[in-house]
């Protein structure tokens, strides 16, 4: 049953720098974007939060902003304003991608980016695309703002390292992926509006080595994974496993074995309502097989 | 107006459409009464046991509210459905988790949450029983495992009801039956299962309730209205809770946003529970669920266990049959022995058996009571049967389809009931129509050719079979259906029907058929909305018999109508001292506008014309209870499926890509709506097959959200191709059969077949799920009973007995 | 309480609410318009969809039972109630109608208004995005091939 909205109180400062400062007086406020995930628990009478900041019309979090060298989405960036924008998807295609299965149009055209990750759930659609990526996040507050690197920012089940009165400001990534290899591949519960059972974003750097010329070999490697730990992780430890070998049909046997070994260490699928702790361990291993066969193909 | 022409067979609008494609169809939550309250329920959070305390927290204003218990019931603290075993509002002992067991209306529908989560009940918790083995161990003398005991039903403890079912007016004594399994070619054995499954309309249930009282302050009467199917059956309900006439027991269908069963049965709850907090609060009251309560509280489709034993000689001809069909019925008997008569007299398909028993028996779990949905026992029974033939098949080196051809009922011939198929059936020819159209002999090739090299593996399959149109046995004999057609002031006739409307197209199709009887435009038929103060009992909405049934009804109704006019339509031209009151056969030709005319002459005379049918048994359709034997149903659908699918190995996701349905209907009468029913049956059953999964700890259903209940969306389905073979019965309107609940019958059989010809591995248990596919897949051959690789099926055998 | 403005099919209107009230809630509640329904009341089935303008003057499809009232203040919204021009119905409403895309009703509004969004961004779809484009728009009754159906013939004819 719904809670009881009289229980619950919201505002919308009118400015970015308003928002913060409110965030300062109290940093117990708990900023809401698109709502699609905490307006789902007031419906259902579990939003333990009662005390809400609407960050959901702030222009100064609704940005893509391109260099040279980066592309910086703002955190109130919706899935629908990342999937109409056209350096997005030739750039960065897993994070194109992952926009066009989050949820469904309707909800694509309210949730945004920042809250896919600030809400931190370990099946959420982007994050495995933005760890692959090496995003970085500059978080902000009354007192100035900072910038970190994505990945060490999930600390645990539902656990961030936002300080109180800190926002996710904006999503950085740095456009030298080009000349990369990207595999992606989303195992829901069904083909749309699903949530993800394991999830992979995949890049790879195969060139000849410098040792070897002629043969064609894994210089750079990155794996962000969904559902496969208690928060969207980075694979680091397959992929140091396979780092610098070769792409040879005589090898590749090996290098899939050394990765599925190396991916069995580091995951930690868990038993639930949508799945199995078996199923997302062994279809993480398959997706990552099916990553590395396709960097045979010619480049 | 120009003579309208043929009306049934083809596709008018349907007559509520408008309503509903610009928002303004109310739903029961659509609606606001002056004063009204709003109620909620409070329900047990253990399976099984006592309760030992109700505590009312201190920081709600319990004044405000008003509280219900069983105490307040006037009449039988019951839900009447086919017993009394199930209690209205739970005082002393709990059977299943979220039992209700106690009511709360306030005004204000915000704070009811806070008012349900500060009912604090304490509980003697007794263990539970989820399964039916262990509901089984409870039958046997268990009786640590017994947790329903009523007399009089299926002879021992745990058991709501049995059957059994022979073939034959003299079946063979067992001994004799064991000489054809010991000396037949082969015997094949099999156990399938199929899990719960819930209807998932997408309006939850809900109803608003009013209690009147006498100048005495005693009550007088109760009206419920809301989302239903069956109105007649919450009437009956409300005369048991109220111990009220059924003349004082009013009730109103609201637009109804879907059903397929979960607002058969279950309306008589929550209506009781709503018309008792109006009668104590003295305001209409509102309950409707959301989401989360309707899927944990209310119905679902029951689980089952089927066992095949089957002896087979050796050119493929079935020699006898055991078939054992077990149901999880919940924790109250509801409708469970109905729902087990239809799977067990759907259990032996479309074929023909020489000798074969059939025991059926329906379980008591501590699970919410498991109700009707489409299908209604038959998709359980024909899972099984579909899937064990294709094992047969496969097991004595015979096609599927070879297989099925050499044992396919048909006309002239008796099932298993005994009854004769007067009617044409032609099972050879809709599965010869059925493979071409699916063009499944050159995909089939095209698969086992190309799979050995595909990570996906693609498979293509079919099942066959049947569905009895109306209630079961003796059903239509005891419903005694009436309708009415009553004339309007402008000479439109109205009908009076207590068939209800939930997206299947009764109002459309019975308009239809009124219609083309009356020889007038469908668009000049009215329908009333069914209010039990203005309709007759036409009987419940359920089990494929609006179209048969009720139809047949209108037609005769409208021909009587036609009748009493006839001497008005023959002096259309209106000439002056005409007499009436010669009798006279109905003129072969008049307009439309001569009817208007001939109909406000009538009124004009006569004040008011109601013409009524009521259900007359065909002479030569007779059932026996106790024999269990006879004619089953009026008649039949008869399908053939085809479902093509592809496995990933990578994921061990099974998808339908490809859904052929064909089938013999009898006259379809509305094309576009039959498309649409047996489209969303098909997708249903698609969903039943591969994705729909109750999950349930301890009894409860843990994934009580849309968000992990998994349907199909739009991005989930093939294609899914529609034929009609119509060969018209004389028991529908125009020959038209029943076909709401057949296309819940065929996918899953044969997309799991589908899945076996994919991947080689014979899967036996829906809904199967990709984890599922992975756990046999991935299996070592030594834990793991079946071949992956195999292909050619021609040598596997099972179980098989030596000549 | 707040006071919260905004316009509901054309007619700007104010009401007064709780700013964590539903869109859905005050459609239904304060405005009477009771086109949009609720299905699950977690942005999953489609049946509370309505089309919101943020002042860009996108309409944008959304679940109304995911927004905040105080969310909404200045946006433009549409419902089914809005979709009709005069006495005559939106092309889509009448394709729904001939072509069997609505049987119970229930998630036809929202289905109509996701259809109208799709044919916006897609004015000639193809079927897969349809089916993309409808995938938040659950629908129990149909099997959704005559929805396809009707979105095809709206889209021939707006074409």
């Amino acid at each position: 049953m719904r809670s009881n909205v009289t229980d619950y109180s919201l505002i919308a400062p009118a400015t970015l720098t308003a928002a913060l400062q409110t965030l300062a007086s109290d940093p117990t406020l708990t900023p809401i974007a698109g709502g699609t995930e905490l307006m789902v628990a007031l419906s259902a009478g579990r939003l333990p939060q009662k005390r809400l900041l609407s960050i959901n019309h702030l222009k100064e979090l609704r940005f893509i902003s391109v260099t040279p060298e980066t592309i910086t989405l703002g955190s109130g960036t919706t899935f629908t304003d990342i999937r109409g924008h056209a350096g997005i998807a030739s750039d960065f295609p897993l994070l194109a991608q992952a926009a066009s299965w989050t949820g469904s149009i309707a909800n694509q055209n309210r949730g945004t980016l920042g809250g896919n990750i600030v809400n931190a759930s370990p099946a959420a659609d982007s994050p495995p695309a933005l760890l692959a990526y090496d995003a970085d996040l500059t978080l902000i507050s009354a007192a100035g703002t900072r910038t970190m690197p994505y990945r060490p920012f999930h600390l645990g089940y539902k656990k961030t390292a936002l300080a109180p009165g800190e926002l996710l400001h904006s999503i950085t990534i740095p456009r030298k992926f080009a000349a990369y290899r990207a595999y992606t591949r989303k195992v829901g519960t069904r083909n749309a509006q699903a949530i993800s059972k394991v999830a992979l974003a995949c890049l790879a750097l195969v060139t000849d080595g410098p040792d070897n010329p002629g043969i064609r070999q894994i210089q750079d490697i990155r794996i962000g994974a969904a559902s496969l730990r208690e928060f969207p992780t980075r694979c680091t430890a397959t992929e140091q496993a396979i780092l610098n070998h070769p792409i040879l049909r005589e090898t590749l046997p090996a290098t899939i074995a050394a990765a599925r070994a190396a991916l069995a260490t580091e995951a930690r699928p868990i038993d639930d309502i949508r799945s199995t702790a078996r199923y997302r361990a062994a279809v993480a291993g398959n997706l990552l097989e099916e990553f590395l066969h396709s960097l045979q193909g010619a480049s | 107006m120009p003579d309208p022409g043929p009306i049934v067979g083809t596709s008018p609008i349907r007559k509520e459409g408008l309503a509903k494609v610009t928002g303004r169809a109310q739903y029961v939550d659509d609606i606001t009464l002056p004063g009204m309250w709003y109620g909620a329920t409070v329900r047990s959070t253990i399976p099984r046991g006592r309760i030992t305390s109700i505590v009312f927290a201190p920081e709600i204003a319990w004044s405000e509210f008003t509280i219900c218990t069983a105490a307040d019931i006037p009449g039988e603290n019951c839900i009447i459905h086919l017993t009394k075993d199930h209690v209205c509002l739970a005082s002393d002992f709990i059977n299943h988790p979220a039992e209700p067991i106690l009511l709360l209306a306030h005004p204000d529908r915000a704070v009811l949450h806070a008012a349900v989560e500060a009912v604090h009940i304490t509980y003697e918790e007794l263990p539970g029983v989820y399964t039916i083995e262990d509901s089984e161990l409870g039958a046997a003398g268990d009786t640590s495992k017994v947790i329903w005991d009523h007399p009089g039903h299926g002879g021992s403890p745990n058991t709501f009801k049995t059957f059994l079912m022979q073939k034959g007016d003299d079946p063979l004594p067992d001994a004799e039956l064991e000489k054809i399994f010991a000396s037949a070619d082969f015997v094949v054995e099999g156990e399938y299962r199929t899990g719960a499954q819930e209807q998932l309309y997408i309006e939850n249930n809900g109803v608003i309730a009013e209690a009147f009282r006498n100048p005495d302050g005693s009550l007088d009467s109760v009206t419920v209205s809301g989302s239903m199917q069956c109105p007649y059956y919450l009437v009956h309900a409300l005369e048991v809770v109220f111990n009220l006439p059924a003349e004082k027991c009013r009730v109103i269908q609201t637009e109804t946003g879907g059903a397929f069963g979960g607002k058969e049965d279950f309306p008589s709850v929550n209506g009781s529970h709503a018309a008792l907090l109006a009668m104590k609060s003295g305001h209409p009251v509102k309950i409707c669920y959301d989401r989360a309560e309707d899927l944990i509280a209310t119905t679902k489709r029951h689980p089952s266990r089927t066992r095949h034993r089957t002896a087979v000689s050796k050119d493929g001809k079935l020699l006898a049959g055991e078939i054992e069909v077990a149901l999880d019925g919940g924790a109250y008997v509801t409708l469970s022995p109905v729902v087990l008569s239809r799977a067990t007299i759907h259990a032996p398909g479309p074929y023909h058996w020489p000798h074969l028993t059939v025991r059926a028996k329906a379980m008591a779990t501590n699970i919410a009571p498991h109700g009707a949905f489409r299908g209604f026992g038959a998709p359980q029974s024909l899972f099984a049967l579909e899937r064990h033939m294709d094992k047969i098949a496969h097991t004595i080196g015979l096609t599927p389809e070879e297989f099925r051809r050499r044992n396919f009922l048909s006309t002239g011939m008796h099932t298993a009931t005994g009854q004769h198929l007067s009617d044409p059936v032609d099972m050879q020819a809709l599965l010869t129509r059925a493979l071409k159209e699916s063009n499944y002999h050159q995909k089939r090739a095209e698969f086992d050719r190309t799979n050995p090299t595909s990570p996906i593996k693609r498979g293509i399959g079919f099942a066959s079979f049947m569905h009895g149109s109306g209630f079961t046995g003796s059903g239509e004999r005891r419903l005694n259906s009436l309708v009415r057609i009553e004339l309007m002031a402008d000479g439109r006739p109205n009908i009076l029907v207590s068939s209800t409307e939930f997206g299947q197209g009764t109002n459309t199709i019975l308009s239809q058929v009124c219609a083309q009887t009356l020889r007038i435009p469908y668009e000049e038929v009215l329908v009333a909305q069914p209010d039990t103060a203005v309709v007759p009992n036409s009987g419940p909405t359920v089990a494929s018999r609006t179209a048969m049934i009720v139809g047949k009804l209108i037609e005769r109704a409208s021909e009587s109508l036609l009748a009493t006019l006839a001497p008005y339509l023959a002096n259309s031209a209106g000439l002056p001292d005409f007499d009436y009151s010669i009798p006279c056969e109905v003129p072969a030709h008049f307009t439309p506008a001569d009817f208007k005319r001939a109909a406000q002459a009538y009124l004009a005379d006569r004040g008011s014309l109601v013409s009524e049918a009521r259900y007359e048994a065909p002479g030569n359709i007779f059932w026996d209870d106790d024999q269990y034997k006879g004619d089953a149903y009026p008649t039949y659908a008869w399908a053939v499926y085809v479902a093509e699918v592809a496995v990933d190995t990578t994921t061990y996701i099974a998808e339908v890509t490809d859904f052929h349905a064909l089938q013999e209907v009898g006259k379809v009468i509305h094309p576009i709506l039959a498309k649409g029913q047996i489209e969303g049956g098909v997708a249903q059953g698609i969903g039943y097959a591969l994705y729909e999964k109750c999950v349930y700890v301890d009894g409860l259903m843990r994934n009580n959200q849309m968000t992990n209940y998994i349907m199909p969306t739009s991005a989930d389905l093939p294609p899914i191709h529609v034929h009609f073979e119509e060969t018209p019965s004389i028991h529908g309107p125009q020959g038209a059969k029943g076909i709401g609940e057949l296309p819940m019958d065929g996918p899953a059989p044969a997309i799991l077949n589908a899945i076996e010809h994919a991947t080689g591995i014979a899967f036996t248990e829906i809904p199967l799920l990709p984890e599922d596919i992975f756990e046999r897949m991935t299996a070592t051959p030594a834990s793991g009973s079946e071949d992956l690789n195999a292909t050619d099926l021609d040598t596997r055998t099972e179980t098989e007995v030596p000549a | 309480m707040s006071a919260i403005t905004l316009t509901v099919n054309g007619q700007r209107t104010t009401v007064n609410a709780a700013p964590m009230k539903r869109l859905l809630d005050v459609l239904r509640e304060d405005l009477h318009l009771t086109g949009a329904k609720e299905g699950c009341g977690e942005g999953e089935c489609g049946s509370c969809s309505v089309l919101m303008d943020g002042g860009d003057g996108q309409a944008e499809l959304v679940n109304s039972c995911l927004i905040p009232i105080l969310q909404a203040e200045g946006t433009c919204i549409t419902t089914i109630e809005g979709l009709e021009h005069g006495h005559n119905l939106d092309p889509i409403q009448q394709c729904f109608l001939e072509k069997g895309g609505a049987q119970c009703g229930i998630c036809t509004p929202g289905m109509i208004l996701a259809t109208h969004h799709l044919l916006d961004k897609y004015p000639q779809p193809t079927l897969a995005q349809i089916q993309e484009g409808l995938a938040g728009n659950l629908c129990r009754c149909t099997g959704y091939m005559r929805i396809f159906d009707a979105v095809q013939q709206a889209a021939t004819k707006s074409g």
